[in-house]
């Protein structure tokens, strides 16, 4: 599905990300983690076409999209949280999740201004398929509410809905539990879970170990802009290599 | 939906109406200039208030329609709605490929790239004196005309003009609330946000660019053969910025906040007639009060403003209350 | 084309130049402890050779006297503007920025016009206007007071930024704002600072040049068009890249009127700002960073 193929990115002379490659397998939950300043983030925005890398290339499908913008990742079935969740604050829950649908429409500007009949059946769709995501993410309720007015909580299932409503093959999603209650990390994980049931491959970079274990098919460490190891999670449990990073090194 | 198209409907009862009030006399003129002005701040809220990016040189686009218009008409006797068609579209052109590069920078570079454009159309009207007349300005500029009605009275310019802005308000009202709409608020907001979902953000602002240039492209020719006369002077820098404030003071990403704006600002000089020099006094105080004070515009902050005031007075009418129970 | 008359169009450019480089290098240093790009940097310009104006014919004070006042008055202009317009900015997005450094000009202008009326007035030169030959070319001695007054003000800059503690607290904020304030720096001194120091540029700019130009309310507008454009050109540093800008630019500015047209003076700075804008926003002179989101 995605396979990631020398990726380095050298920032002004420092080394963030040396030659690394791995491949996600379509359907998987993936796991993406590492100690702090691994070069996780910066993975994924070189994946998700917001950063270019210096070196190494991104497949998708197959297909070598490195250096694409993040709307033609979109298209091609790519889409990510941030771990900041970046929220239309101005619009309405609702509307966010509309312009999830950014790609699955096409009223040009003109029509939009004209309401011509077809944009006008076009936003029909848009406006009643949209509430679909806001339920599968169990927020409907709050479909009038202004977005910036949501709790971080509400705001990450937002986030994921919006996401969702580009119909993505692969969802990448960056430190989805951070800032999240237990409780809301516990509905989390079911709803990851729930997204790679409708079939969508799901990456995701988190600091939660027990959520990375629970739910992971299979995770990749990063150490240092490298990778350290690749493997289930019963397989990075064992590995000495990874528990050392994380303790650090002691003789 | 219903609701919005009520509350068009309201209004345009009302600016078809207006006349009659008036009578005509000397304040048709004043409300011809609110009509140009509301198409002229509706476009640059289209770019500023929905897609977040400011532009200091909307005066330069309104004066190129404006120049269009009134050259091909004047100079080479075209047809005026002929010569208004295209100098829309050349505009709008024109605006579209210089969006490009003009659109990627952002914020305070975007502000000074976009002055000095206007600044050099500006100049540009001032020294092409053959083609323009250069300062002294361009004179004889025909009226429009249709099916022998010729548009050569203030109320009679009166229904022209407010036929093309209640056009545009109904456009801007349909874009806003549809999926470009949408997507360009999303820009607004988090422009990485909207590109991750699909939004491809540059395309989406070079096109709202040239649709708002192509508006005051429109608003300039009608300016042209309702004034039939035009000059440099009107296209400057000062007009810009006040261009800027209406819509500030209207209501960043509200259309008929950009109305009351327009209104507000063209009527009030008239009534301060004393003030008549000291506008851009006045212009820059309210630019600074309002950003500081009421950042939504009085579309926003007004409402907000009659709710506080309401809330308090709730208050102080709950504490009395109290104070009698106490007694 | 005579070499003389070159050389005369580049020695009058060198002396715009210089004033362009000093109203650029107030834009950068604003912008490089504040990220902000003050709009009203012109007016202090334009302050600069009113308020001398005003000391020296309300008040019969002389010359050497009524300039630093004209300084210390528009610097004063700065710290209120500081305090009135930007520290109380709550929302402080870059639009909301630009709009209100915008709205602080053109009332600053108002009120210029309102106190001294709309008349354009001259200042008298510092020391006669008898032109001194250079090569084939004149230059008066206006010119040279221009160019000197500019290197010392560019020195006691240098000194200032590179040997004293507050200057280098200042560049701390430049590099990286956050950083400065979690060493102790206290950055909204700094930021008042840079508002101090760059008016303070700004109006003896506008007091060297009026001699030259004269000086009206509205002077500062395009100045401080031309200024900012000196700042893009040398890639918003606060040092000799600046001023390089706002010497070529002067140079150009005064070379394009000669041999193409006066009229269209005034635009090629803002082609040339465009086109650096457009094809090197990081100046002719910097590298190319990549930008982090």
């Amino acid at each position: 599905m995605l396979e990631v193929s020398g990726i380095s990115q050298v920032f002004g002379g420092v080394t963030a990300l040396d030659r690394v490659s791995f491949t996600i397998a379509k359907g998987d939950i993936t796991g993406v983690i590492g100690p702090n300043g691994a070069g996780k983030t910066t993975l994924f925005n070189i994946i998700t076409g917001i950063y270019t890398q210096t070196a190494g290339k991104v497949l998708l499908g197959g297909a070598d999209v490195s250096g694409l913008p993040p709307e033609r990742l979109a298209r091609l079935g790519l889409v990510r949280t941030f771990q900041n969740i970046e929220l239309f604050g101005g619009m309405t829950v609702h509307e966010n999740v509309m312009v999830g649908m950014h790609t699955k429409s096409s009223s040009g500007l003109l029509a939009c201004g004209l309401k011509m009949p077809w944009n006008m059946a076009e936003e029909r769709r848009i406006r009643e398929h949209s509430l679909n995501w806001l339920d599968f993410t169990g927020i409907p309720d709050l479909a009038d509410v202004t977005a910036g007015n949501l709790p971080f909580g509400k705001g990450r299932l937002l986030e994921i809905a919006r996401a969702l409503a580009v119909e993505p093959q692969i969802i990448l999603m960056d430190e989805p539990a951070a800032g999240l209650n237990s409780q809301e990390t516990l509905e989390l994980a079911k709803l990851i879970q729930r997204i790679r049931e409708t079939g969508i491959t799901v990456v995701l970079v988190e600091h939660d170990m027990e959520l990375i274990m629970d739910i992971c098919d299979r995770i990749v460490v990063l150490n240092l802009g490298r990778k350290l190891a690749e493997g289930t999670p019963r397989e990075i449990q064992d590995n000495h290599e990874v528990v050392a990073a994380y303790l650090g090194e002691d003789e | 939906m219903k609701k919005e198209l009520l509350k068009f409907g309201a209004f345009a009862l009302l600016i078809m109406l207006a006349p009659l009030a008036f009578k005509g006399g000397y304040l048709m003129t004043v409300l011809v200039f609110v009509g140009i002005n509301t198409m002229l701040s509706i476009a640059l809220n289209l770019l500023l208030g929905y897609a977040g990016q400011i532009s200091l040189g909307h005066a330069g686009f309104f004066g190129l329609g404006a120049y269009l218009s009134g050259v091909l008409t004047a100079t080479y006797g075209w047809n005026p709605w002929l010569s208004m068609a295209l100098a829309a579209v050349i505009v709008g052109i024109v605006a579209y490929l210089i969006g490009f590069p003009i659109l990627k920078l952002k914020g305070h570079y975007l502000a000074m790239a976009t002055l000095g454009l206007g600044i050099i159309i500006y100049i540009v009207f001032n020294e092409t004196v053959d083609l323009t007349g250069g300062p002294s300005g361009l004179s004889g500029i025909p009226n429009l005309s249709i099916n022998g009605i010729t548009f050569d009275s203030d109320l009679k310019n009166y229904y022209l003009v407010w036929i093309f802005a209640l056009l545009m308000v109904l456009f801007s009202l349909n874009l806003a609330n549809s999926r470009i709409g949408r997507a360009l608020r999303a820009v607004h907001d988090s422009e990485v946000a909207a590109r991750v979902v699909g939004v491809n953000a540059r395309l989406l602002k070079v096109q709202i660019f040239a649709v708002s240039a192509t508006f005051c492209a429109l608003a300039g020719s009608l300016y042209a053969h309702t004034m039939t006369f035009i000059s440099p002077a009107s296209f400057g820098f000062t007009f810009s910025v006040e261009l800027l404030t209406m819509v500030v003071i209207g209501g960043l990403g509200s259309i008929y906040g950009s109305f009351l704006g327009a209104a507000l600002l063209t009527l009030l000089p008239e009534f301060l007639r004393a003030a008549h020099d000291y506008d851009i006094i006045i212009y820059g105080g309210l630019l600074m009060v309002m950003v500081m004070y009421m950042p939504g515009g009085l579309v926003r902050g007004i409402p907000e403003l009659y709710r506080k005031l309401l809330k308090s007075k709730g208050k102080t009418a709950l504490k009395s209350e109290g104070g009698v129970e106490h007694a | 084309m005579q070499f003389d008359q070159l050389l005369q169009y580049a020695l009058s450019g060198l002396s715009t130049g210089a004033i362009y480089a000093l109203i650029g290098i107030g834009f950068s240093i604003i912008y490089n402890a504040t990220g902000i790009i003050n709009f009203a940097q012109g007016e202090f310009v334009m302050l600069g050779g009113m308020l001398t104006l005003f000391f020296l014919e309300l008040l019969k004070l002389p010359i050497w006297a009524a300039i630093p006042c004209a300084v210390a008055a528009a610097t004063v202009g700065g710290i209120l503007f500081e305090r009135l317009a930007i520290r109380p900015l709550r929302q402080a997005t870059p639009i909301n920025l630009v709009i209100i450094t915008i709205g602080g000009s053109i009332l600053i202008r108002g009120l210029a016009m309102l106190l001294w009326g709309k008349d354009t007035h001259a200042i008298p030169p510092f020391s006669g206007d008898e032109p001194i030959a250079i090569g084939g070319a004149t230059v008066l001695p206006q010119h040279l007071w221009i160019l000197g007054i500019t290197v010392i003000i560019i020195a006691i800059n240098k000194f200032y930024f590179f040997h004293t503690i507050s200057g280098k607290a200042m560049r701390a904020c430049a590099y990286n704002r956050r950083a400065a304030g979690l060493v102790g720096i206290d950055v909204r001194r700094m930021v008042l600072f840079s508002f101090v120091i760059s008016s303070a540029m700004g109006a003896v700019a506008g007091i060297i040049v009026a001699p030259l130009t004269m000086v009206a309310y509205d002077v500062g507008g395009m100045l401080g068009l031309k200024g900012f454009c000196a700042a893009i050109i040398g890639g918003m540093s606060s040092g000799i890249s600046t001023v390089l800008g706002g010497l070529i630019l002067g140079v150009l500015e005064s070379l394009g009127a000669g041999l193409i047209s006066s009229g269209y003076k005034d635009a090629i700075a803002f082609i040339i700002l465009l086109l650096l804008l457009f094809l090197r926003p990081q100046g002719l002179f910097g590298k190319a960073e990549s930008e982090r989101v």
